[in-house]
């Protein structure tokens, strides 16, 4: 990527400061539009939603529990992979973003839900919430740029160790959720003595509590409840927590590492307007053409784009507002990424591989590190 | 025979246990109540089986109330919680009438009021709304007295029904005073005006005039002598509490303040034990902090969620667009504190 303040063709140079401050006073009036909207249908939806899923996770289990015959585990499989998926992107994620808050209903509320997943809801709801969607993709801010264990960005220093991030990213995809557990833990930073030790501990235990939980659950309660098909009802729900993870891992990837999503400096947020704020959440975040299905399946993170500019917004929201959002990208002369699942997906991991080699590997990327004015330089010219 | 029981309860709770163990991180009621909603365990709901047109403006809800309820005392009130637009409404309301399996409240429609006219415009049977078990004061001692008052004014009439319909046959001697613009609006008139042994007064307000103390004084001469009930607008009350001769007076009040939805305000930090004077234009968040008070807190602009407390009762600002959000005590709305700021006083559950 190289932040975008140190590019020969930024592409934000030709934007005025009074321009980002239009910018983001269009997009307060698309927030207001889908809040002044808001009602009935919008609960309904979501409640819906919650109940397939669990109708679905209920159904597909009590298929698992007959397991021994080949149909009822493949039906019971995908039918518990796609329960979890739902669980995890359309409800959790979205219900812990306040999406639903609104509602006023406390059981399908950001600070009582719980989800099915190895890092507890606080702890997920600070360092994605707080600190992924307030730094997004600031060099040095936002965690999520490698996840501390891959160089995702030109601007991010090269050494030996990332030679091995295709195989990282690779294992990451596989046990995701503890991945995510890990990278919530912040065990990087407590090993470098800079985070408190009992809140530390405090946390692995949180961690530790859900692990097992879910554990007994998938892998002890329900294949015994099997009786005879109890090994392929554990294989299945080892399936079903794999599938989730690969899937997760790939939506989540083509979120923010597809080729054409920009990153941005450190002090470049110095001071940052509202507008300016928008502005960087345009240009942090990818999207992922496709279907409904596709949409519901990623929890609609396929529009990352819509989802960054307005977190809170309800879910269901995002495609009725996205052609309004991308009309905004044309306007100001600004990249809408956007692209088909493969394509996104085969961009972000091509350059999981290509930054696991020193820049002045690759001749183009020796080019971009020219150094530019950034951004607060312009302004202040 | 002696050990049945406890070996019964033992199968039950291992049964809740493996429930348990199977439905987290949710709770097993999570997947019940997609069966069914009003069971015993699950929250209290209940579910509308009619709506009776009483008045113009007002109508009686019957409502069937899942099997956790534990039934109320004449005089009571229930605070029901409905979605309206999507939003989740709570509103206390009297008991008027209860038979075996039903319970019935009566609602008045009040100008913009967002409830009380969804309620009698709008619900219809086979809604399920939320339920709180039946609460308040404002009932007839175990000893009946022998000379009991009731002074009423509009939907205030709703508690009184309940008792005289539930225990009217225990008292002997009863005299009710009910105020309501016009006869047309008198909430159950043919029935309050063919009670057996009460003394009805009726005043039609909009000819008649309001109530006053001495006319109440000459209404009933011996008001001294009774036990009194009181239910209506905050004004009557007040002019009541404040004139009665001695301390056998009941009210009862839906509204115990009126919310000041102006700049600023006292907030108070209830379990903090921290109450500060707050400007219309600061953060909660920065208020409570500033206070000393420990207030959970994210990224401060509105995104994350992470600064969520309930807000007991009291009126606050949304920062970014200026909405008013009230709550009334027992509401517990939860808002954010990093973009609300006090329209009133408001007292914060932390």
């Amino acid at each position: 990527m190289t932040a975008i303040q140190k590019k020969p063709d930024n592409a934000i140079a030709h934007l005025s400061p009074a321009d980002i401050e239009e910018l983001g006073r269009s997009l307060d009036a698309i927030r207001e539009q889908v809040i002044g909207a808001r009602g009935a249908d919008d609960a309904s939806y979501i409640r819906k939603v919650i109940d397939v899923q669990r109708s679905l996770e209920l159904g597909s289990r009590a298929v698992l529990l007959f397991s021994l015959f080949p149909p009822a585990w493949l039906a019971g499989t995908a039918g518990l992979s796609i329960a979890k998926i739902l669980e995890n992107m359309e409800i959790g994620h979205n219900v812990m973003h306040g999406q639903w808050d609104w509602m006023r209903d406390p059981k399908i509320h950001s600070t009582t839900w719980e989800w099915d997943n190895a890092t507890p809801s606080d702890m997920w709801k600070h360092s994605h919430n707080e600190l992924h969607h307030a730094y997004t993709n600031v060099l040095g801010k936002d965690n999520d740029l490698g996840y501390g264990i891959m160089r995702v960005d030109e601007d991010q220093k090269w050494s030996p160790f990332y030679l091995g991030q295709p195989v990282y990213n690779f294992l990451n995809m596989l046990l995701f959720q503890y991945g995510i557990a890990a990278y919530d833990l912040e065990i990087g930073k407590y090993l470098k003595g800079r985070k408190d030790k009992p809140a530390f501990k405090r946390q692995v235990r949180g961690v530790l509590g859900k692990i097992k939980k879910q554990v007994t659950r998938d892998y002890l309660v329900h294949p015994l409840l099997s009786g005879p098909s109890a090994l392929t009802t554990l294989g299945a729900n080892v399936t079903a927590n794999l599938v989730r993870n690969i899937w997760t891992h790939s939506v989540i990837m083509c979120g923010h590492f597809p080729e054409g999503v920009e990153t941005f400096t450190k002090t470049s947020i110095d001071g940052e307007t509202r507008g300016e704020w928008y502005l960087r959440q345009m240009l942090g975040a990818a999207n992922i053409s496709g279907g409904p299905a596709l949409h519901m399946m990623t929890g609609n993170l396929s529009y990352q784009i819509e989802h960054h500019l307005f977190p809170d917004l309800p879910s269901n929201r995002y495609a009725e507002i996205a052609p309004q959002v991308e009309a905004l990208f044309d306007t100001y002369g600004l990249n809408y990424v956007t692209g088909s699942f493969p394509k996104q997906l085969l961009s972000a991991w091509h350059k999981v591989f290509r930054l696991a080699l020193p820049n002045d590997v690759m001749t183009q990327a020796a080019a971009t590190v020219t150094e530019l004015p950034d951004i607060a330089g312009r302004k202040a010219a | 025979m002696t050990t049945a029981a406890p070996v019964r309860r033992t199968l039950r709770s291992r049964v809740a246990q493996l429930a348990e163990l199977v439905a987290t991180p949710l709770v097993p009621n999570d997947y019940v109540d997609l069966l069914d909603p009003l069971r015993n365990g699950s929250d209290l709901r209940a579910r509308i089986v009619a709506v009776l047109p009483e008045t113009r403006d007002a109508a009686t809800l019957v409502l069937r109330p899942g099997r956790g309820w534990r039934g109320h005392v004449p005089g009571q009130y229930v605070r029901i919680g409905v979605d309206i637009d999507g939003v989740r409404q709570w509103r206390a309301y009297s008991v008027t009438a209860s038979t075996a399996t039903t319970v019935s409240i009566t609602v008045k429609a009040i100008p913009d009021g967002v409830v009380s006219n969804h309620l009698v415009r709008t619900a219809t049977p086979g809604i399920v709304v939320q339920l709180d078990q039946a609460a308040g004061g404002f009932v007839l001692p175990a000893a009946r007295p022998g000379k009991a008052l009731f002074v009423t004014a509009g939907s205030g009439i709703t508690p009184v029904m309940g008792m005289l319909r539930a225990s009217l046959a225990e008292l002997t001697d009863v005299v009710w005073v009910h105020s309501a613009p016009t006869a047309d609006d008198v909430i159950f008139a043919a029935e309050i005006r063919a009670l057996p042994g009460v003394r009805l007064v009726e005043k039609h307000t909009d000819s008649d005039g309001m109530l006053s103390t001495d006319e109440l004084l000459a209404l009933v001469p011996d008001l001294a002598e009774r036990e009194a009930w009181a239910c209506g607008p905050a004004g009557m009350l007040d002019a009541l509490e404040g004139w009665w001769p001695n301390d056998l007076l009941h009210t009862e009040r839906f509204r115990p303040s009126v919310l000041v939805t102006g700049e600023g305000g006292t907030v108070s930090f209830a379990r903090s034990g921290v109450s500060v004077q707050v400007e219309g234009a600061t953060p909660l968040l920065d208020a409570g902090e500033a206070a000393g008070v420990l207030m959970p807190s994210g990224c401060r602009m509105g995104i994350c969620f992470g600064c969520v407390l309930p807000l007991r009762e009291g009126a606050v600002r949304d920062l970014r667009t200026g909405d008013i959000t009230t709550a009334a005590v027992g509401d517990g709305v939860l808002i954010q504190t990093c973009v609300s700021a006090a329209a009133g006083p408001c007292d914060l559950d932390v």
